[in-house]
């Protein structure tokens, strides 16, 4: 048993087993152990990167800048299966869903986790695609799970959005294994992403910018870039509320790592035309357009899960820009922003999952008086804020100070936008935050019972990034700001 | 560049993509759902055709494979389940009222042009086969693309994606000589999903709103109140 395998393969298993497990109080601990057990997996699988350098198995490749994110996926997932036991438990006693649902709602969970390691592991760019279309195929029943109408409308915007946009995404493949036929000889391997970044500099650049542009926006679509986010804030805000926590902290990395991934191929390929850093651009100006945009929207929103979503699109814009900036430091920030950022928003969700259980809605007017009520669900849900907006000392402040120290150092003039596009969203997001924390409680509100075991590690991680990077982790993101740039940080 | 000097089995793929591409025509302009599921077929049997004459002339024997697959599952599966769900769904005899459409073939025409420009700067590599079926699979998928918007009709816009699927193998296949094997597998088992998943959401969308028709779906926007002045908004996962 490799480590790979059992990362892999306990969610496989997992899933198929949740599909036919009949009690449903032991499908939400089967849940949380087969989560533990791929988790023991992605730590096992860091520790031999660590030791190897490399890891390849059967057409997977594992190297420093998929395994943190592999890890990442699988701490995300155990938590929020933690957070989703009893809250799933508690949607199913108000009648609101069947066994069956049930059934699906975990069989699902799985399945989405499984491909978004086969999607962060695999060395094949057409599998890196049929995983991504698997996520979609796996979270669009959870979206409808509760089959109003909203959701049903949300889960079918979802459907048609991704679908298109990650069909685009295939025609970008097809041209890049075009070019690569004219590269690598044995046709078998000329999507494998190892063999094609080796000689990416004999790419026809001609055909990579046309693919690069489709592979852009196919992916950009799941990243949720402006203006093809149209789905995001839909299905975060009508799906289950464990389901927004791992869209929003897991899926839309995996649809960046995908971005990333092909623009280093595009950037060896273009490297010696006239516009090497065309990929870059690309990146910058739609990070932007989402960050700035996204900002705008959170003022206007009347949902507090559409709020969030809305902030997530923000900081994948944030994201986008900084790898669309390039260099040493702006990588660096950029993969230590998407940690911090899953962490918080995850934690984030879990609270609004409890938040909305106690005001009965979603909807941000009737959420009031959280600290009165229930001051572990309303502090926890004003410091998860505190941290997304990047206050010091929360990981957030020191990855978004990182990104802006970048954007000065290469791109000075994009500092103001970024700086008042942070002041917009953090406006935005304390418009809304503070009358649901503070402010009188409604009558006869009560408070529920809430496990913050989740929260409070997230919060907890993210406060001891923004107070000290831990030596291994700044060398294990060194390492994958090497491997995306080619220069060390540290 | 001439067609007379290359060799015929290239021509020959050429006027069968043409066709593919005709055919993408007359799936957006149909109005009959029955005839456009027919018309899906017959580009899905074109693409496996193609498949079949790249093999051929090739001699890619794991091409022989997929032409099958394609044949199995774009001509006769696919359009089998589709077929299926709009007689359970009661829509044999569904016409649809398409808006503007002569603009929407117009739409489609600048589509293709669109595409013949975009891949322009291959000519100058010399890769002029290519680069007529790259320009042809394009537009199959961007007027695939275009059918999705225009249509109302849920079953018309599954339509419009699948033929867009379709783009995309004719791309796969006559551009690159077919994508590892692998791959095309874990393509045709999504794609697969995607149309079970498709048939369920019919049903849902049926129930949801009375009609198939997706433009009635339109409760989520920005300006609208989430909760409270909506009887029929979600409550979230609390019922009090």
């Amino acid at each position: 048993m490799t480590p790979l395998l059992l990362t892999l393969l306990a969610p496989l298993v997992g899933g198929v087993a949740l599909a036919l497990l009949r009690p449903l109080a032991l499908a939400g601990w089967l849940n949380l152990a087969v989560s533990a057990l791929t988790l023991g997996g992605a730590v096992w699988l860091a520790w031999s990167v660590a030791v190897t350098g490399v890891i390849e198995e059967m057409s997977f490749r594992v190297d420093a800048f998929n395994v943190y994110l592999v890890v990442l996926t699988a701490f995300v997932g155990l938590t929020t299966s933690i957070f989703s036991r009893p809250y799933m438990r508690y949607v199913c006693s108000t009648g609101k869903l069947g066994t069956g649902s049930m059934r699906v709602y975990h069989s699902m969970y799985q399945a989405f986790m499984l491909t978004m390691l086969v999607a962060l592991t695999t060395d094949n760019l057409g599998v890196l695609w049929v995983a991504i279309e698997g996520a979609t195929l796996a979270t669009v029943l959870l979206v409808s799970l509760y089959r109003t109408p909203e959701a049903v409308e949300a889960a079918w915007k979802y459907f048609i959005l991704c679908g298109v946009g990650i069909a685009l995404a295939l025609f970008g493949t097809v041209l890049t294994y075009f070019a690569a036929q004219h590269v690598v000889a044995d046709p078998g391997a000329g999507l494998t992403w190892s063999a094609l970044y080796e000689r990416a500099d004999e790419l026809n650049p001609t055909v990579m910018r046309i693919a690069f542009v489709f592979l852009l926006v196919g992916y950009g679509t799941k990243v949720g870039l402006v203006p093809m986010h149209q789905w995001l804030p839909d299905a975060h805000s009508e799906g289950p509320t464990p389901m927004s926590a791992v869209l929003s902290g897991l899926l839309l990395n995996v649809a960046l790592y995908a971005v990333v991934r092909l623009k280093m191929l595009v950037d060896g390929s273009l490297a010696g035309t006239a516009t090497p850093h065309l990929a870059g651009a690309m990146l910058m100006g739609f990070g932007l357009v989402s960050f700035t945009v996204a900002g705008l929207f959170l003022h206007r929103q009347r949902d507090i899960k559409r709020m969030f979503s809305y902030s997530s699109i923000e900081h994948m814009g944030l994201m986008t820009f900084a790898f669309g900036l390039g260099g040493p430091l702006a990588t660096f920030g950029a993969l230590l922003h998407m940690l911090v950022h899953s962490l918080t928003k995850s934690a984030i969700f879990v609270t609004v999952g409890h938040a909305t259980h106690i005001a009965g809605t979603q909807a941000i007017d009737g959420i009031r008086g959280l600290i009165r009520t229930q001051p572990a669900v309303g502090w926890s849900l004003l410091l998860g804020v505190v941290a997304i907006a990047g206050f010091p000392p929360f990981g957030v402040f020191t990855s978004e100070f990182l990104l802006l120290t970048a954007t000065m150092q290469s791109q000075p003039w994009f500092t103001f936008a970024l700086v008042s596009g942070l002041a917009i969203a953090f406006a935005g997001l304390f418009r809304h935050l503070h009358p649901m924390v503070y402010g009188p409680a409604p009558e006869g509100q009560l408070p529920v019972q809430a496990n913050m075991l989740p929260v409070l590690l997230h919060l907890g991680l993210v406060l001891w990034l923004g107070l000290s990077i831990p030596d291994f982790l700044a060398v294990w993101l060194d390492r994958a700001t090497q491997l995306i740039t080619g220069t060390h940080l540290l | 560049m001439t067609l007379a000097l290359l060799p015929l089995l290239q021509q020959f793929v050429l006027l069968l993509a043409a066709l593919v591409m005709f055919l993408s025509f007359v799936l957006l302009a149909q109005a009959r759902l029955i005839s456009a599921i027919h018309s899906f077929a017959w580009q899905g049997a074109l693409v496996a055709a193609v498949t079949l004459t790249v093999a051929v002339a090739g001699e890619t024997h794991h091409l022989y494979f997929s032409a099958i697959l394609t044949l199995a599952l774009k001509a006769l599966l696919i359009p089998w389940m589709l077929h299926r769900l709009t007689r359970r769904l009661g829509l044999e005899r569904h016409t649809e009222d398409l808006h503007w459409p002569t603009l929407a073939i117009m739409a489609a025409v600048v589509l293709v042009i669109f595409s013949y420009w975009l891949v322009t700067p291959m000519v100058a590599q010399g890769l002029a086969f290519t680069r007529n079926i790259i320009a042809v699979s394009l537009a199959v998928v961007l007027i695939g693309l275009l059918m999705m918007v225009v249509r109302q009709q849920a079953v018309a816009q599954v339509l419009g994606f699948m033929s867009m699927e379709n783009g995309l193998f004719l791309a796969a296949v006559s551009a690159t000589a077919g994508m590892p094997l692998v791959v095309e597998l874990g393509v045709a088992f999504d794609v697969l999903v995607a149309m079970v998943l498709f048939g369920v959401f019919f049903f849902q969308i049926r129930e949801s709103i009375d009609s198939l028709d997706v433009d009635r779906l339109n409760r989520l926007t920005e300006t609208a109140d989430p909760v409270g002045a909506n009887p029929f908004a979600t409550t979230d996962e609390v019922s009090q």
